[in-house]
């Protein structure tokens, strides 16, 4: 038996593509830049990477549900406003994390509430919440910045493990751990990838839509308040403009790991990938002395390149 | 002999190590209808996309009017005067007749559309098919799917197609559609026009075709007159022996009442009742549009129920989503699998435990639903190599197969079939009744919507005819006839 499968290899193939492109791009920076290959800069990189990380995937299974989340950048905001904003008076840090969370999940909700129930479309519902949130986050704060005094809560974000690695890196690796199990190894894994695969069928064979809905929509509000919380702990600071185009960073990530837009097919490692390859690429850039202006324009053509290769498939 | 429109040789077509074509051969003369038969996955729409330029073949030459020609895309096929009617039509709903015939060579000048030239021309076109009643300016989805079709083919001859390839194109239509269509395609063929007529209908081959052509498993069978040509020889051709019988014979095992109906009313459906006792097969018999689905998307959650009871097992039931009509017991084959039965980028294992995936505390087990689908694929005879194959892949009988391995998963008390056999070829069919007897004889309740008469008449024990949503007939299926059936469908008595 040493026949080769191809109908599993053949995908195998196509979706190695990404990581393919992250150990080029990263063979390239170690040769070009003398500076790239060292731990610490390693380190800061997946520091970096991780609240986009966060974010992305959660976002993952809302595009494989066939869905699409554009408020998660103003939730991360609003998020981690409260947050700080509940320490700021008074409160304990558990508290005021749990709140900041537990909003993620509930705005996160709404939005699922309004795909399902209000049939609206997932673009136009997200972008109406993103709106309202943003607005929201300003009115909070006032547009001043909320300083972070709590120098327990400081570690979340500035800290580290085993005197190395930065502490949002290893929340990165455990929610990765967690969504990849959820996604694989249980029925509301599966019931994603349906939905996205065919709604009408899934529907069909029980699958009850809108509290599956409400859960896809209310992690990646969850995970947005991860990274809200993470971050603001990281810059000792909420501010109302914290997140913005996040957004489009996290879809970025999910679509160049390969997974398709139309929903129903995709992996969350290859979300991981997109990040870092996102994240790499802006650091190379930095290392070799491009000007942040060309910097866009590189990683425009990356995102375009990957779906582009995509397509060919 | 008139010269061939097309002459395709040896054609060679793989997907990666799945051969498809293994040197299929098919010619067209001008003037005839030819039918193009094999069972589902035996290469019949490869061939065809190869012809139409979807596909390029890996080997094989092709010619048109006795000239090597190169297909290479859908453009080149139109230049070629080669044109599809698929079986899903390509029409734009929310535009016009004439706007249709138009898509993509609009008349215009200096980019302003000339409607009027437009309007005159499609008047023509429509009268090429006999619908010049028809206003150019209706919207395409005002039009019955008959007349859809019509403007389909009213697009091809306007771009001077000679040959005219339909896919399954009488599977939507009704009686009176289909003698409409066959009136034109005789008249096309007087015409000098090539018909390829790809077609699962026996009869209508019969009654239509000059040629046939058989494929199996990718190869060439032969090409037969259909005069003098026996029924049999080409189901021998098809599925390589003879079919025992078309209807496997069960022996009625009846039990008691299971489902109570009584006066149930909503939507198109009005007033329906009657009982589906354990183990027997209902069949639900009615013209296009006469509220069998409806009927079925009522008991299974999927429309509001007015008035009415449903009483499954002694204890009413009113489902409002399909989650709760498959907790009381219901299953549902729905009659489009592509569109509701299944997910195509999902492996067989998964499309197969969608219902209910084999779990402890929300954790998927995967051994054990790799038995039990391993259990399914044996039990249902579903040819594939692998389970972990996404179920694009497999032929229409196989998938078919898989949509009711889904149900049969959660032992359903009634289950519903929509058009169990649709779009399934021959042996795929015999294979399907023979699981639909067994399921009756292990007492599942089967109420059977079926648009194929004899399938009907020697499939069910009774028979519920419906026309315009309301129950005209419920008769014993020893004594029914097809003219008992279609007089109490019409609204006969």
């Amino acid at each position: 038996m040493t026949q080769v499968n191809w109908s599993r290899v053949a995908p195998l193939l196509q979706r190695l593509g990404s990581v393919i492109g992250l150990l080029l791009l990263f063979i390239v920076l170690s040769v070009m830049s003398p500076d790239f290959l060292t731990t610490g800069n390693l380190l800061s990189v997946l520091r970096q990477v991780s609240i986009n990380a966060l974010i992305a995937f959660g976002m993952t299974f809302v595009i494989l549900a066939g869905g699409i989340d554009l408020s998660v950048g103003a939730i991360l905001a609003l998020t981690g406003a409260v947050t700080a904003g509940l320490m700021a008076a008074g409160h304990g840090m558990l508290l005021s994390m749990g709140a900041g969370l537990g909003l993620g999940l509930v705005l996160g909700m709404v939005n699922g509430a309004l795909v399902s129930w209000g049939k609206v479309a997932p673009f136009i519902a997200t972008l109406g919440t993103m709106t309202l949130l943003r607005g929201l986050t300003l009115v909070y704060t006032q547009g001043t910045p909320i300083p972070v005094t709590d120098t327990g809560f400081a570690l979340l974000g500035g800290g580290y493990l085993a005197h190395l690695i930065p502490l949002p890196v290893v929340w990165m690796f455990v929610v990765f751990a967690v969504c990849g199990f959820l996604l694989r190894g249980t029925v509301f894994g599966r019931h994603v990838v349906a939905i996205g695969g065919n709604e009408e069928a899934a529907r069909l064979s029980g699958v009850r839509l809108p509290p599956m809905k409400l859960a896809i929509y209310g992690l990646s509000g969850l995970l947005s308040a991860v990274a809200g919380v993470v971050l603001t702990s990281r810059l000792y600071s909420a501010q109302a403009t914290a997140g913005a185009g996040y957004e489009l960073d996290a879809i970025a990530s999910v679509v160049l790991g390969g997974t398709s837009l139309a929903g129903g097919r995709g992996w969350l490692f290859g979300t991981l990938v997109g990040a870092l390859l996102i994240g790499f690429l802006n650091n190379g850039l930095n290392l070799l002395g491009v000007s942040s202006f060309y910097q866009q324009v590189v990683k425009g053509i990356v995102i375009l390149i990957a779906v582009l290769l995509d397509r060919r498939q | 002999m008139a010269a061939p429109l097309i002459r395709m040789h040896d054609i060679h077509k793989a997907f990666g190590p799945v051969k498809v074509l293994e040197g299929v051969d098919f010619e067209l003369l001008p003037g005839e209808v030819h039918a193009l038969m094999g069972e589902n996955g035996a290469g019949k729409s490869t061939l065809m996309k190869i012809l139409t330029g979807i596909y390029a073949p890996d080997s094989g030459d092709i010619q048109v009017d006795g000239k090597a020609a190169s297909i290479a895309s859908p453009a080149d096929a139109e230049k070629h005067g080669i044109a599809i009617i698929h079986q899903e039509l390509n029409l734009i709903p929310s535009l016009s007749i004439a706007d249709n015939l138009f898509l993509g060579r609009e008349v215009h000048r200096f980019g302003l559309l000339d409607r009027k030239a437009m309007a005159t021309r499609a008047k023509e076109w429509l009268a090429r098919v006999g619908m010049e009643k028809l206003d150019p300016g209706t919207l395409v989805e005002r039009l019955s799917v008959g007349r859809q079709q019509m403007v389909e083919i009213a697009r091809a001859l306007g771009q001077n197609a000679r040959v005219l390839i339909m896919d399954e194109p009488t599977a939507a239509l009704t009686e009176s559609e289909t003698a409409t269509l066959f009136q034109l395609i005789r008249e096309l063929r007087g015409q000098g026009t090539g018909i390829v007529y790809v077609s699962h209908r026996m009869e209508e081959i019969f009654a239509l075709c000059d040629r046939i052509s058989v494929l199996r498993d990718g190869q060439f069978v032969g090409t037969r007159d259909v005069p003098g040509l026996a029924f049999d020889e080409v189901v021998k051709m098809m599925v390589g022996r003879t079919l025992d019988a078309r209807f496997p014979t069960r022996t009625p095992n009846i039990g008691s009442v299971r489902l109570k109906v009584e006066h149930v009313t909503g939507g198109m459906v009005k007033d329906v009742s009657f009982d589906l006792h354990a183990g027997e097969v209902l069949g639900v018999a009615g013209l296009l549009g006469a509220g069998r689905t409806e009927l079925a998307r009522l008991l299974f959650g999927l429309d509001k129920i007015d008035s009415g009871t449903v009483t499954l097992e002694g204890s009413v039931v009113t489902p409002t989503s399909p989650n709760e009509a498959i907790h009381a017991g219901f299953g549902f084959v729905t009659e489009d699998r592509k569109a509701q039965g299944l997910v195509l980028d999902l492996s067989l294992r998964e499309n197969v435990s969608l219902p209910r995936v084999p779990a402890r505390a929300g954790l998927v087990d995967r051994p054990a639903e790799k038995k039990q689908t391993r259990g399914l694929i044996d039990a249902l005879k579903i040819r594939t190599r692998d389970m972990e194959l996404d179920v694009r892949a497999l032929s229409g009988g196989n998938q078919q197969k898989v949509v009711l391995a889904k149900w049969l998963a959660l032992k359903p008390r009634v289950l519903i079939l929509d058009e169990p056999t649709r779009g399934v070829d021959v042996g795929g069919k015999a294979e399907i009744y023979h699981i639909i007897n067994q399921l009756a004889e292990q007492g599942v309740a089967i109420l059977m919507i079926s648009s194929e008469l004899p399938e009907v008449l020697a499939m069910s024990d009774r028979i519920l005819v419906m026309h315009e949503g309301r129950v005209t007939a419920l008769l014993d299926a020893h004594g029914a006839t097809q003219e008992t059936v279609m007089t109490a469908a019409t609204g006969g008595k």
